[in-house]
């Protein structure tokens, strides 16, 4: 086999891109990154670029899939064909419709569908590029997206994977290693509750090496866990302060305006015609 | 979707008996239904098995074709596997491509055989870049009383087990066994309430909140794992889970005798 030849870890440990056997790629996460979709979020992990984008809840389609008892959660994961070296063919494979599945059913679990009865929450995942675990950063960013569009959850859902190469028990496996890794195990664990909600493997471990793999996992979904609360913390806390900052300086203008924006969309017209004007043009700037 | 086919008052009254250490056909949680396999019966196909496990009943066909190898493997074999789940087999199942559950069945069963080496794919190639033999595992179901994970991958590795390679009818000499180098049987445990019990039968398989189906080899390693539904484990069920998977394998290795590698 190939990893006779290649050494994917040297003497001291250390992997091909200078990593530790137990240490993750750098993460980024930007939450709020596309104007139409209800919420959204980017993430790149290593080499990984994926964007994910939430619609809903909305109307149901195909009709038959709406439960009248609470919303569906349908993830959708695709893969652009420029996002690997040799092309991939466009469109929804195989493989793309279990890894939704999964992703769907660990999102399921967080979100209170039973608050949206007959409704679904739409779910994109784009990996833009892939470079390894895009499954597991894929799941991650979703589930900030998921928070940005207002969606009431339990909690948000980290995910990574671990492997192993040249017999060896190590975290979240890049391209290269990938390639010639003799095992992969992603999952999604949720630390405040520690619930496991998305459990797949494949590969070769022994019970011992699972075990020193699940306890890798474990500490790195709670860094994740934190990067992803951050990326939150920084979105929003950015956006409350500009509106502060924006309404101490419209402070006399907001004085007077605002009873009148707040009666706007009333189905009765109220008797002072003036005021239905301001309303219009406040309607149509603010917004 | 399929959960809510389960009346409440079943729901309560399977979750009950789990609580007080009982299913409804019996078995302790860690015995899984009657197992049978006929192994052979299409003549048509290059390997065959059919798996009763319970009620649930299904088909496994292995036909080998020459072909072109994928160009970033030129010098291995290909093996597919394919499920259909047929409208005959319940009133849920529906005619048309491969749907999600399809899809995810055949994939845990084909990451079950492949990932366990169950087949030396280096063997299957004939020339490089150019020959070699593309396995296609169909698994039919019948009946579906539920766990076809299990079922399906106890069908695919025992059709294999009986598969011989048409080398004739291609013109590549005499016709020979096709050599499988380890046995791979994956065993599905659902979770209802706090209780982990093996081999679910359909009403508990639609309650349970989460499944975990684990494929070990005969050293009990284990080569694929998948976890279902929107439920969830704790890091100590999982773990204790992984064990009994690990030892219900074991004594269905001892149901049958032809589960044993033909060659190393």
């Amino acid at each position: 086999m190939m990893t006779d030849e290649i050494q994917l870890i040297d003497e001291s440990g250390i992997r091909l891109d200078g990593r530790r056997a137990d240490e993750l790629r750098p993460i980024k996460i930007e939450a709020g990154v596309l104007k139409n979709a209800d919420g959204s979020a980017y993430i790149e992990w290593g080499k990984n670029k994926i964007l994910a984008a939430v619609y809903g809840p909305r109307e149901v389609h195909p009709r038959h899939l709406m439960n009248p008892s609470r919303a569906i959660v349908q993830c959708k994961y695709n893969m652009a064909a420029f996002s690997v070296g040799d092309r991939k063919r466009p469109g929804y494979d195989r493989r793309s419709v279990e890894i939704s599945k999964v992703i769907s059913d660990a999102m399921e679990h967080v979100v209170f569908t039973e608050r949206f009865p007959r409704t679904t929450i739409d779910v994109f995942i784009e990996v833009i590029q892939a470079n390894a675990g895009t499954r597991c950063a894929g799941l991650t960013v979703a589930s900030v997206a998921l928070a940005d569009a207002g969606i009431p959850m339990r909690d948000l859902v980290p995910s990574c994977a671990a492997g192993k190469i040249d017999n060896q028990v190590v975290l979240d496996l890049f391209k290269d290693e990938d390639n010639y890794g003799e095992a992969d195990l992603p999952i999604a664990y949720v630390p405040r509750t520690g619930k496991i909600l998305l459990l797949q493997m494949d590969g070769h471990m022994t019970y011992d090496e699972f075990d020193k793999a699940l306890d890798m996992l474990v500490s790195a979904c709670e860094e994740i866990y934190t990067i992803q609360r951050d990326a939150l913390r920084r979105k929003y806390s950015e956006d409350a302060s500009e509106k502060l900052l924006a309404e101490i300086q419209n402070s006399n203008l907001a004085s007077i305006e605002q009873p009148s924006i707040l009666e706007g969309s009333t189905d009765i017209p109220p008797e002072d015609s003036t005021i239905i004007t301001d309303n219009r043009k406040g309607g149509g700037f603010n917004d | 979707m399929t959960k809510d086919i389960v009346s409440e008052i079943k729901r309560d009254y399977l979750h009950n008996l789990a609580e007080n250490g009982r299913r409804e056909d019996g078995r302790n949680f860690n015995d899984t239904r009657p197992i049978s396999i006929e192994l052979g019966l299409i003549e048509s196909a290059e390997g065959s098995a059919r798996v009763k496990l319970g009620q649930t009943d299904l088909i496994a066909g292995v036909k080998i074709n020459l072909g072109e190898p994928f160009p970033d493997t030129p010098d291995k074999g290909v093996l597919t596997t394919n499920a259909e789940l047929l409208p005959m087999a319940s009133p849920e199942f529906e005619l048309g491509p491969p749907r999600e559950n399809a899809i995810e069945l055949a994939r845990v069963v084909d990451r079950g055989i492949r990932e366990s080496q169950a087949l030396n794919i280096d063997k299957l190639c004939i020339s490089p870049e150019e020959k070699v033999w593309i396995v296609f595992i169909d698994i039919h179901v019948l009946d579906y009383d539920g766990n076809l994970f299990d079922a399906a991958t106890l069908g695919a590795i025992s059709a294999l087990t009986n598969t011989v390679i048409p080398a004739s009818r291609f013109e590549e000499g005499e016709d020979y066994q096709l050599e499988v180098q380890h046995i791979p049987i994956a065993c599905t445990i659902a979770k209802l309430g706090k209780t982990l019990l093996v081999d679910p039968k359909l009403d508990e398989e639609k309650i349970c909140e989460a499944r975990l189906t684990v494929t070990t080899d005969e050293n009990g390693d284990i080569r694929a794992m998948q976890k279902g539904n929107d439920g969830y484990f704790e890091v100590d069920e999982l773990k204790s889970a992984i064990k009994m998977a690990q030892e219900v394998a074991k004594n269905i290795r001892g149901q049958f005798t032809f589960l044993q590698p033909t060659a190393q």
